[in-house]
Parts: C-alpha cells; sequence; structure tokens
C-alpha cells in the first residue's frame, strides 16, 4: 500500500506575540515545528503501514529550510521524504498549494493521502478537501478513527458538531485527522539514524509537469489585503475603588442595564 | 501583488525583517530578499525609511475577466440541515448575506440540500429572495462528493457574486472542493465580512496564527467569492413570517456517492451545549490558580444562573477540562454576560468570546489586553473580588 503523508512546517504559534507598537508578529526565537496535527497524520500512516505493508512517503511544500521536518518525520518512521520546493511555489494560497500537491501526488502515486485536518499558521483546513478534488478522488474529514481498511476500501469515523459518522470510502482516498486518532510516537534512535543518511528528493515546477498559471502567487485566486491587531473596545469602563466598591459599583452597572 | 525589493535603495538596516509575519524576508548579501514563504500581505511596505520595498500591482484585469466578474451577481448563502432541520448558522448566514445583498442593491439566494419545502419557506422567512432546492434523497446525509457536485451546479447557473457557508465541520470539508472545482478562492473561518466602498470586492476577515492576528483576505479576480463563517459570530437576520419568495426546485440525475454514510451516532456533552447556550459565562484563565480558584468560580456561576468556561491556560494546567475552553481552539460564545477572571486575553481567547454582549475582565495586571475588549474592567485580586460579587448577588436573589 503505497501512503503519502502531507505535512507542513510551522511557527509554533503558541510561542508568538504581537508587538504592541508596530501590531506585527514577533516571531524572533519562535521554533519552527512540524504542524501537530500533521503528526498525528504521519503516526496513522506508519501505523498503517505497520498492519498492510507498504511504504510511506513525507511530502512537503515549502522553502528548502522545511527539509528539516521531513528528516524529523523520517526518524518516526516514515521511508521516503519528497520535498516541493521552487521560486513558482512562492505565495500560495490553499487553491494554488492543494494543486501544487495533487501534481506531486499524482507523480509519486497513492493508494492512501494522509493530511492534519488544519495546520496551526494558516488554520483553514482547506488545503486537504482542495488536495482531493484535483485528484479526483474520495476525501473524508476530521477522522477520529480508523476502523477497517481492507484491498479496496476503508471504513472511518468522522467528527461532527453533535457525534461522529461512520463513512466508506472507496481507495484511493485522501483522509484528513484529528487529534483523538492516536498519540505520536516518539523518533526512535534507529530512525534518527536513519534520517541523518536519508536523502530528500526535491522537486519543482517541472518535476511535476505543474501550469505555471496554477502556482504561486499568479494561480491564487485570494490575496492578503491587510493584516492587524485586533480591536480595541473604546468603550470599556474601568471600575475604580477598594475592592468593596469596585463590586457594589459592578453591581450597580448590572442591575442599570437590566442584566440582575 | 507581488513584493520586491529594490536593492538599489536597500541599506540592509534589517528593519523589515521583524515585521514579517510568514518569515519572508532574509539578509542575502547585505540586502533584504524576499523568500518563498511571502504572503504579499503588505505588512513590510510601511517599515522600510527607504522606501526599497515595492508592491507591484498586479496585472490590470483584462476585458475578459471583468465581463466575467461582472456576470456574477447575487450573494448565495448554502443553507446547512441536519436530518432535514435547518443548522443554527443558517440563520446566521442569510444575516450576514442579507446585510451583503442589501448593501450591494442585489439578491440573497439560498441553497438547500436534502431538506424538504417546509424547510425552504423557513428561509425565505428568515431573508432569503430565492431558495433553490434539492430534495434527491441522496443528499439527507452528508457526503463530500454529492454535496460538491450539486452546489457547483447551482453556482454554475445561478452566478453569485459572493457564497457564504457555516464553518462547521460540513462546510468546512465539502466547500473547499466547490472552491478547487470552481478555480476559484475561499477564505476560511471568517468572523467579520464588509464589502469594499470603492471596489464592491468582498472584505474576509479571520484570524491567523493561531488568532494572533487578523487578516483581510480578497479574492479581486476570481468569481464567486467565497467564505466560511464562523459559527455563532454573525447576527441572524430577521424573521418575517409574511416574507415572500420563490422556491425552486433543482433537478439532479444519478447522484451516486463514492463515499458512503453507515451510521450516524449522537454524542453529545452536556457542558458544550451548555456553553453554547448560556446567557451567562464565568471564565477562568491562568489567574485562577488551581482548582480552589476553580471551585470560587463555579460558585459565582451558580449564583448567576450561568456555566464555567475557561482559557487555554487553565485547561493546560488541567484545572478545567477541555470541554470548557473558549477560543480559537475551543469553543466560540456569545452570552449575554462573560466574565473573564484571571485571563490576559490572548487573541486566541478574544476570538471565541469577543461577540458576547457584556465582557467583565477581572484581572490584577491594568495592562491585560482582555481589558482591550472589556465593557467592564476590574483592575483587583480576583480572589477577593470574586468572593464578594458572589456573595452579594445571592443576597441580591435571596438564595
Amino acid at each position: 500500500m503505497n501512503i503519502i503523508v502531507c505535512i507542513k512546517q510551522v511557527p509554533d504559534t503558541a510561542e508568538i506575540k504581537i508587538n504592541p507598537e508596530t501590531n506585527t508578529l514577533m516571531r524572533e526565537g519562535v521554533p519552527s515545528i512540524i504542524n501537530p496535527f500533521d503528526l498525528h497524520a504521519l503516526e496513522a500512516g506508519i501505523e498503517l503501514r505497520e498492519r498492510h505493508g507498504g511504504k510511506v512517503t513525507v511530502l512537503t511544500m515549502g522553502p528548502p529550510q522545511a527539509e528539516s521536518s521531513l528528516k524529523e518525520a523520517i526518524s518516526m518512521g516514515a521511508d521516503e521524504a519528497v520535498l516541493l520546493s521552487d521560486r513558482a511555489f512562492a505565495g500560495s494560497d490553499t487553491w494554488a498549494t492543494s494543486y501544487t500537491l495533487a501534481m506531486a501526488i499524482k507523480k509519486i502515486g497513492a493508494d492512501i493521502v494522509f493530511c492534519g485536518k488544519q495546520a496551526i499558521d494558516g488554520d483553514t483546513a482547506q488545503v486537504g478537501p482542495e488536495t482531493a478534488e484535483f485528484l479526483n478522488i474520495p476525501h473524508i474529514s476530521y477522522i477520529r478513527k480508523i476502523e477497517e481498511v481492507k484491498e479496496n476500501t476503508i471504513r472511518v469515523q468522522r467528527m461532527m458538531d453533535e457525534g461522529y459518522d461512520v463513512v466508506e470510502s472507496p481507495l484511493p482516498v485522501l483522509l484528513t485527522v484529528v487529534r483523538e486518532l492516536n498519540q505520536p510516537r516518539m523518533p526512535s534512535l534507529k530512525g534518527k539514524m536513519a534520517a541523518k543518511k536519508a536523502e530528500v528528493k526535491t522537486m519543482g515546477m517541472a518535476d511535476i509537469g505543474a501550469d505555471e498559471e496554477c502556482l504561486g502567487l499568479k494561480g491564487s485566486p485570494t490575496q492578503v489585503k491587510s493584516i492587524f491587531a485586533p480591536e480595541v473596545n473604546a468603550d470599556k469602563m474601568m471600575i475604580e475603588g477598594t475592592p468593596g466598591e469596585q463590586v457594589d459599583n459592578l453591581i450597580r452597572e448590572l442591575r442599570n442595564i437590566k442584566c440582575l | 501583488m507581488p513584493i520586491i525589493i529594490n536593492p538599489d535603495k536597500c541599506t540592509g538596516c534589517e528593519t523589515c525583517l521583524d515585521s514579517c509575519p510568514f518569515d519572508a524576508i532574509e539578509l542575502k548579501d547585505g540586502k533584504a530578499y524576499i523568500n518563498e514563504y511571502c504572503n504579499a500581505c503588505a505588512a513590510c511596505l510601511s517599515v522600510c525609511s527607504e522606501g526599497a520595498i515595492i508592491s507591484t500591482e498586479s496585472g490590470a484585469q483584462t476585458k475578459e475577466r471583468k465581463q466575467l466578474i461582472e456576470d456574477y451577481k447575487d450573494v448565495l448563502v448554502f443553507a446547512e440541515q441536519r436530518e432535514g432541520k435547518l443548522a443554527p448558522v443558517s440563520y446566521e448566514l442569510l444575516g450576514a448575506g442579507r446585510r451583503l445583498a442589501d448593501e450591494l442593491g442585489t439578491g440573497l439566494l439560498a441553497a438547500l440540500l436534502g431538506a424538504d419545502e417546509s424547510e425552504a419557506m423557513e428561509l425565505v422567512k428568515w431573508g432569503a429572495d430565492k431558495v433553490l432546492l434539492c430534495s434527491d434523497p441522496v443528499l439527507e446525509k452528508f457526503n463530500d462528493d454529492v454535496y460538491s457536485e450539486v452546489l457547483a451546479k447551482i453556482i454554475n447557473e445561478y452566478k453569485p457574486s459572493i457564497v457564504l457557508a457555516g464553518a462547521t465541520p460540513i462546510g468546512r470539508s465539502f466547500i473547499p472542493r466547490v472552491a478547487a472545482r470552481l478555480r476559484t478562492g475561499l477564505t476560511a473561518d471568517c468572523t467579520s465580512l464588509e464589502i469594499d466602498k470603492d471596489t464592491k470586492n468582498l472584505l474576509q476577515i479571520r484570524p491567523a496564527f493561531g488568532g494572533n492576528i487578523m487578516a483581510t483576505i480578497l479574492c479581486p479576480d476570481y468569481r464567486p467569492q467565497m467564505a466560511t463563517v464562523r459559527p455563532r459570530v454573525m447576527k441572524r437576520g430577521e424573521y418575517d413570517a409574511n416574507r415572500t419568495g420563490e422556491i425552486i426546485n433543482v433537478d439532479v440525475d444519478n447522484l451516486t456517492p463514492g463515499t458512503k454514510v453507515i451510521e450516524s451516532v449522537k454524542e453529545v456533552s452536556e457542558i458544550s451545549v451548555n456553553l453554547h447556550e448560556a446567557d451567562i459565562i464565568v471564565s477562568g484563565g491562568r489567574g485562577v490558580g488551581g482548582e480552589k480558584g476553580v471551585r470560587m468560580l463555579e460558585e459565582l456561576a451558580i449564583a448567576l444562573g450561568g456555566v464555567v468556561g475557561a482559557s487555554r491556560a487553565a485547561i493546560d494546567e488541567g484545572w478545567i477540562p477541555y470541554s470548557h475552553q473558549v477560543g480559537q481552539t475551543g469553543k466560540t460564545v456569545n452570552p449575554k454576560v462573560y466574565i473573564a477572571c484571571g485571563i490576559s486575553g490572548a487573541v486566541q481567547h478574544l476570538v471565541g468570546m469577543q461577540s458576547s454582549d457584556i465582557i467583565i475582565a477581572i484581572n490584577k495586571n491594568p495592562e491585560a489586553p482582555i481589558f482591550n475588549v472589556a465593557t467592564y474592567g476590574i483592575v483587583g485580586d480576583l480572589f477577593e473580588i470574586v468572593p464578594m460579587l458572589t456573595k452579594k448577588i445571592k443576597e441580591i436573589k435571596g438564595t
């Protein structure tokens, strides 16, 4: 079984702060990590290979430094790694990213593609489903359990707002996974040795046979117009005084607006 | 609008490096250099005192593209149903969609899949001018492929300029497929939607980077402009039992889903329902210090007839279970009164509670960002304030 796991190298958003003067993100010293949801996708891929045989290829699109994330994936147990890197990919939105990933996946070939449900920097959750559309294969989002894998079908549990659905799909299929699916393993010593020796294959626009009009900024329908810090409420009322006075004043205000 | 550096003007001062939220500016050979991470967000443009950073305007729209854009007019909302009944987010989408359609002077369409005519009528009463109804039984259960097929067909036929759907597990799963198929842009999980006064383009505003910052996204050259909208953020439209509208049956042939829903299992935690429906939420953050502090909040919540929520800090410390989390990675709530105790107000938390009617912030740090969104702010020790507040409220209520 050929398994592809798509991962993304992201800044650890829990570590990001905003510079109050310039309203910009302060990324200095913020570590780059594998998107946490993608670790669950990788674990799912490795577990599937352990049970059914086959090969796990980990795939990412990004700048050359994203290679470190691919090596980390190999240390966890992935067999091969492919880095999609090309100046032509720069500035891709979810549409162009999905197109690019799909072109690469077609080249590599897969029975099952795993993705994390979303990346923690963009939080869009769009690249998985869009990639499936470009591949013209079914997808199921928010997988919390894989119930059964047969030669040509898979049965999974998909999280919904008020519970879950049991869904069956023919293969090939793309699955996006949530944290509840599994507990990602730590890299093994053997894995770390393998990662050191592993060669990451780099692919560019020509290697995947992509149409330049569909790539990068040029191929992206959406544009980021501006970024800004969240608003401040100008009408706020600070309640001063001793703690006792503060409580009394607050209660008076709440009664005035009929909240009490 | 690609961003480029004019190397003749760049002094290599590095000021722009920190301004980039995407880490896309590096120093190469003493000059700034834009790498593959660039999203053309323009955050760096204003920080360069030398004027060395330039945004090259996107090529003028071709005549064909302009025509194509003009062909797309109305606002369409995807009305989500579960077990044949409209999901709450559908009413919110109609509220937002009505506002946008009125501003643009166009019609409001609603697409309803897998439900019947009586639900379609409800959509009219909540603001839709036209409902495109596809009652094929295959659509009763949610399958990505057939939902994508039918919605794409409707969009191709009715050519709306704007398409809105709920950022629910269903909307977030299949709407991307539709956008991919239609070769157009999609913005996820918007918390605000506006029309640009000059261009009439849709300004799609959403949190990014774990909610640390907000971004305005545009889709100027492609149609429709598609967005998923976070549930419980937009206001519902006005219900008018006498409103009339058109219900159009959409015919589809031979819909056969590739995926198949075998069973649907309900699993609703009481807490999540309570948080969504509560009028009053008393939430705790790192400042509550531990289980003793949590019990204090519970007492206040009981006195007020509310429920307890939490920020990620309190969840990560293990003081309050995950199901209580409010914020980007937890729940979005909009109670009448939200009392934030010992919560500093990371944006990740704010995006989940900002639309509450009244926000009361109690924090000992006067600089805490939570005060920026507060209606009432109390700088003080919550271990003094909260028990006193609980006692007074009990007196007033005579309990």
